[in-house]
């Protein structure tokens, strides 16, 4: 069943690939265009069905304490200790995955096709999006590594394609190849990681195959390496996080996700918000076993969580883009769950994966809304006052900014809180330090707040500023223009039809009601019910546990019971899942008292964060809509300028003077010209051998006739 | 008795002059005939080793060679005739056609 | 020094002065008698040894039939001394010394190792009725070996000579007028179908 869920999209890839072309021919656009979306959305359909199916149905078998359905599908790679299958593993993680990248994708599609409508790549469109579709679920379902990396370069390459969809624009392609290369610089670390890990571990597969354990249950018998200490763990979890960061946009790699919005808006909204960057996170989550190891690379996955958190942060406010802003939006919420687990807190980050792919889908799939109501507009300063004329994405919008910001209740202020709390008070890294991020994150979050209310403001609300000039088309050319003619007038904008604003209610109700699942205790108690938190229970077999960072040798059930300190769990709700032996009860009722309250205090803290957040870029933006923002912002801190002049350019002038000049026209064409001159000239040498003179001939003969008898002589006589 | 080395110096003396004779001659009917002066010395030195060894094969052996002569020397004759008309010139360095 | 040693000695230096005389001399007939009289010192040397019917051979026809063809065909050829044409190969006037004394060296060291043959014993005189064929040299030991042992060369050479016949002449003749026509119509109906130019058999043809 899982391999379905899989390959119901590529079945409705191969179609609209080799079809498309022929039924958008035959039928006419308007009737493929029906013929295609269905098809491409009816095989996401599938998938998404199968996989509700599959974790809402029978109850999973536990194996080794951990309930996990492992499907194989066929044998791929056998050679000697090496074994690579193309083999399927439902556990925890991927299973919360699976529901959230086929719900959310198939939302997509259903937009996308409203949206695509009128584009004479339709199909192709569709078919590479359903390649996607394909990939990502390879990816998670994946229970080897040498798989997850297929559907890895696959989900890139289906990027690469996607961004570059537009094809006779140059920036477009320009963007596709930038967001190829870096992908590819951080896949370098993803390989070398692997080489490493089935150096180490002896295998790289996920669940234990006969009689060799899964490489996390090896991992997690290696001691704890000391900080600062660079050891084999440490190694292979900062070269997996270099993987990570090229997928997921952070520093250093994290230039090419702004750029990759020349890419049609569904697009954006499915792979560079909801999917295809969170697979850095499910990455290190994965290996979450190797990462506890480690308090070194933690450290490192933290800082530079946060870091670049808050260096987009700073950059989104100051975007004139309406999805340029949403793209550094992005890449300082994915600094958010690398945060997360940087800190230990991996199920937090997990949990904010997912109601950020709710409330981040809507936002783009609302602005992509609204640059069609626009017809093509995209520059936030010639809107304004938008709320009237498209009443259904404004409302969804602001559903999703609330979420964003943090604002209580809505879905990403219990993820946003998980994680700040847990930076606050972790014990993974060196002491001091989880509060130093706490307070990055915490002005992240406020700039957060300021930036999408900078947004929503210029785009929903106050003087309609599109009617001061005559309308000039600042986006890319596309499809859009034949429908911009049925509408009519350019200068209306205008609500989208029901395809594209069913989906957007649909995500906003998400984002609302989203995060419930993943309350904490604490917060829970405020009500007077002691829940505990369902997500985290729920991922917890998945999921490995952070032991303390200076104990030299761990075994398996210390961590355990030292992390439940850190719940407040008071019973034990098995799931129908097949729940894990965690339900010990193990902690101190004070102690449990003392956290709560701390992590209430610090609840409150992060709803005044955002509260603040909003009234000032309320406060600053209403009355004063185009304030100019600081130049440096602007511009990105230059970054892109840095990396062209101190590794594109050196790389392009070595390869045209050096490599290309020297290495290529004179050695290697030298050599092989030199090898073919030699033997001419050997010729030309030999050629006055034969001068057609018989006495010549004669002469050497005789020649030969005396060497020849004088050898022979010589040895019959001695 | 003359002793068989003698005959053997006399036979590879007379070949050696030939053979040189090959070189030296510019003439082709005196190549020829350098050519010819080798085939007679080793008919002698053939004869000698038939006489010293009591066999009659030597003999036999100097006959058919002696009949091969002749027909090498009939076809050779024909082909310097032949080159004689296209060249006009018995000069064996002009037939030099097969110069790369 | 018996008589024989000083025949043989007179006959070997008459046959090497007149093989200088064959290699060194300019006019094509001076070569000519020069190999006539290395003929027939050999055929002398023959006798010596044992080899009557040989030695008649060789007079008959090597000098009498070869060498009269030689002579034929250089007179029918109206050769004159060599013409003063300038030698292209002047090298190989300096060379051939050197090679001479070489390959002469050469053969001699090998020669002088066969004195320790055993000289041979007398031969029976072929007037003795007892073996006719035996004794060596005699036409009937000749014959005995030739059409028994030998009757295969024997038989590849009347053939050889059948061929040289037929090439000799082929070779010699001069074309007839109808031949030339004939051949230069099937050049140029060759050269209608493949334009290819060989200069070489332009040349022949004419």
């Amino acid at each position: 069943m899982l391999k379905w869920i899989t390959l119901a999209p590529l079945i409705g890839a191969a179609i609209n690939g080799l079809f498309g072309k022929l039924i958008t021919n035959k039928l006419g656009q308007k009737a493929a265009e029906r013929v295609i979306g269905f098809i491409a959305c009816a095989s996401v359909g599938v998938s998404t069905a199968l996989a509700f199916i599959v974790f809402f149905g029978r109850e999973w078998p536990v194996v080794n304490g951990k309930p996990q359905i492992a499907e194989p599908f066929f044998t791929w790679i056998k050679v000697g200790g090496f074994q690579a299958d193309f083999a399927y593993l439902l556990d925890p993680l991927s299973g919360v995955y699976i529901l959230f990248v086929t719900g959310v994708g198939l939302l997509i599609h259903i937009y996308a096709t409203g949206y695509m409508h009128g584009d004479p790549g339709y199909y192709r469109f569709f078919c590479y999006l359903n390649l996607f579709m394909f990939m990502m679920l390879t990816l998670v379902l994946a229970d080897n590594l040498l798989l997850l990396f297929v559907g890895w370069e696959g989900v890139g390459l289906c990027s690469y394609l996607l961004i570059g969809y537009y094809i006779k624009w140059d920036v477009a392609g320009d963007a596709a190849k930038k967001a190829f290369v870096m992908n590819r610089v951080g896949d370098f670390g993803f390989m070398i990681a692997t080489f490493l890990i089935f150096t180490a571990f002896g295998t790289i597969s996920f669940v234990a195959k006969g009689d060799i354990p899964s490489l996390l249950e090896k991992a997690a018998e290696r001691p704890v390496e000391a900080f600062g200490v660079f050891g084999v763990m440490t190694a292979i979890a900062l070269l997996l996080f270099l993987g990570a960061t090229g997928k997921s946009a952070q520093i250093p790699l994290l230039t090419w996700l702004p750029d990759a919005m020349a890419g049609p808006t569904p697009v954006s909204a499915l792979i560079h918000a909801a999917t295809m960057v969170t697979a850095g996170v499910y990455l290190t989550a994965r290996c979450s076993a190797i990462f506890v190891k480690s308090p070194t690379a933690m450290a490192v996955v933290a800082v530079i969580g946060a870091a670049t958190a808050i260096f987009a942060a700073t950059i989104g406010l100051a975007q004139n883009d309406i999805k340029k802003v949403l793209a550094y939006s992005t890449v300082s919420q994915l600094g958010y769950m690398f945060l997360a687990c940087g800190v230990g807190a991996f199920i937090a980050g997990i949990f904010h994966v997912m109601t950020h792919a709710f409330f981040k889908a809507l936002l783009f799939l609302g602005s992509g809304s609204v640059i069609h109501g626009m017809s093509n507009e995209q520059d936030i300063r010639k809107m304004g006052g938008l709320r009237k004329y498209m009443k259904i994405t404004a409302a969804t919008m602001m559903a999703g900014w609330l979420a964003i910001s943090g604002v209580p209740l809505l879905s990403g202020f219990f993820s946003k809180d998980e994680i700040l709390w847990r930076a606050w008070s972790t014990d993974a890294l060196p002491p001091g330090m989880g509060k130093v991020l706490w307070g990055v994150a915490a002005l992240t979050a406020l700039l957060t707040a300021v930036y999408m209310t900078r947004m929503m403001v210029l785009t929903f609300f106050g003087r309609e500023r599109f009617k001061d000039e005559s309308h000039s088309h600042a986006g890319p050319a596309h499809g859009h223009s034949a429908q911009g003619d049925e509408h009519g007038h350019h200068g209306e904008p205008h609500e989208s039809p029901a395809l594209m604003w069913i989906p957007l209610v649909i995500l906003a109700i998400l984002s609302v009601v989203g995060g419930y699942v993943g309350v904490s205790p604490a917060l829970s108690s405020l009500v007077g019910v002691h829940a505990e938190n369902r997500f985290e229970h729920f991922l917890e077999p998945a999921i490995a546990k952070v032991g303390g960072h200076e104990v030299a040798v761990q075994t398996g059930a210390q961590p355990a019971v030292a992390a439940q300190a850190e719940h407040a769990a008071s019973s034990a709700q098995t799931e129908s899942h097949g729940a894990a032996a965690s339900a010990a009860k193990t902690t101190a009722p004070r102690e449990a008292a003392h956290d709560t309250r701390t992590e209430l205090t610090f609840t409150i803290i992060s709803t005044l964060v955002a509260i603040i957040g909003l009234l000032l870029g309320w406060l600053i933006f209403s009355s004063n809509p185009l304030r100019k923002m600081p130049k440096l912002l602007e511009e990105k801190y230059r970054v892109d300028e840095f990396y062209d002049e101190a590794i594109v350019n050196p790389i392009e002038q070595t390869s045209r003077h050096f490599l290309w000049q020297v290495v290529d026209v004179k050695i290697i064409d030298g050599f092989v010209n030199g090898v073919a001159r030699l033997f001419a000239g050997l010729a030309g040498a030999l050629r006055y051998t034969q001068t057609g003179f018989a006495r010549n001939y004669a002469a050497v003969i005789l020649v030969g006739a005396i060497i020849v008898i004088g050898y022979f002589g010589y040895i019959a006589l001695r | 008795m003359v002793p068989l080395s003698w005959y053997l110096a006399l036979s590879a003396v007379l070949f050696t002059i030939g053979v040189v004779g090959v070189l030296i001659q510019r003439n082709v009917i005196a190549l020829f005939m350098c050519i010819e002066l080798m085939l007679n010395a080793v008919n002698l030195s053939l004869v000698a080793f038939s006489r010293f060894h009591n066999d009659v094969t030597g003999q036999l052996f100097v006959f058919i060679v002696m009949a091969v002569a002749a027909a090498e020397a009939a076809v050779g004759l024909a082909i310097i005739i032949s080159l004689f008309r296209n060249r006009e010139t018995l000069n064996v360095d002009e037939a030099d056609l097969l110069k790369l | 020094m018996e008589f024989a040693h000083i025949l043989f000695l007179a006959l070997a230096s008459l046959a090497v002065v007149a093989a200088f005389n064959v290699i060194l001399q300019r006019n094509p007939i001076y070569n000519a008698i020069g190999l006539i009289t290395v003929l027939c010192c050999l055929a002398a040397l023959f006798l010596t040894l044992n080899a009557q019917f040989i030695s008649a051979m060789q007079i008959i026809v090597y000098a009498g039939a070869i060498m009269v063809l030689f002579v034929f065909v250089i007179m029918l050829l109206n050769i004159r001394s060599e013409e003063s044409v300038t030698d292209r190969q002047k090298y190989l006037k300096w060379l051939a010394a050197p090679l001479f004394l070489a390959l002469l060296g050469e053969v001699i060291a090998v020669v002088r190792h066969v004195e320790r043959f055993q000289p041979p014993a007398p031969l029976p005189s072929a007037n003795t009725m007892n073996n006719p064929e035996a004794v060596l040299g005699t036409v009937e030991s000749i014959a005995h070996g030739m059409f028994t042992d030998y009757v295969l060369p024997f038989e590849a050479t009347s053939v050889l000579i059948l061929m040289a016949i037929v090439g000799s002449m082929l070779l010699a003749r001069r074309e007839k007028k109808e031949d030339i026509e004939r051949i230069e119509q099937a050049l140029a109906a060759q050269e209608a179908e493949q334009p290819i130019v060989e200069d070489s058999e332009e040349e022949v043809a004419a």
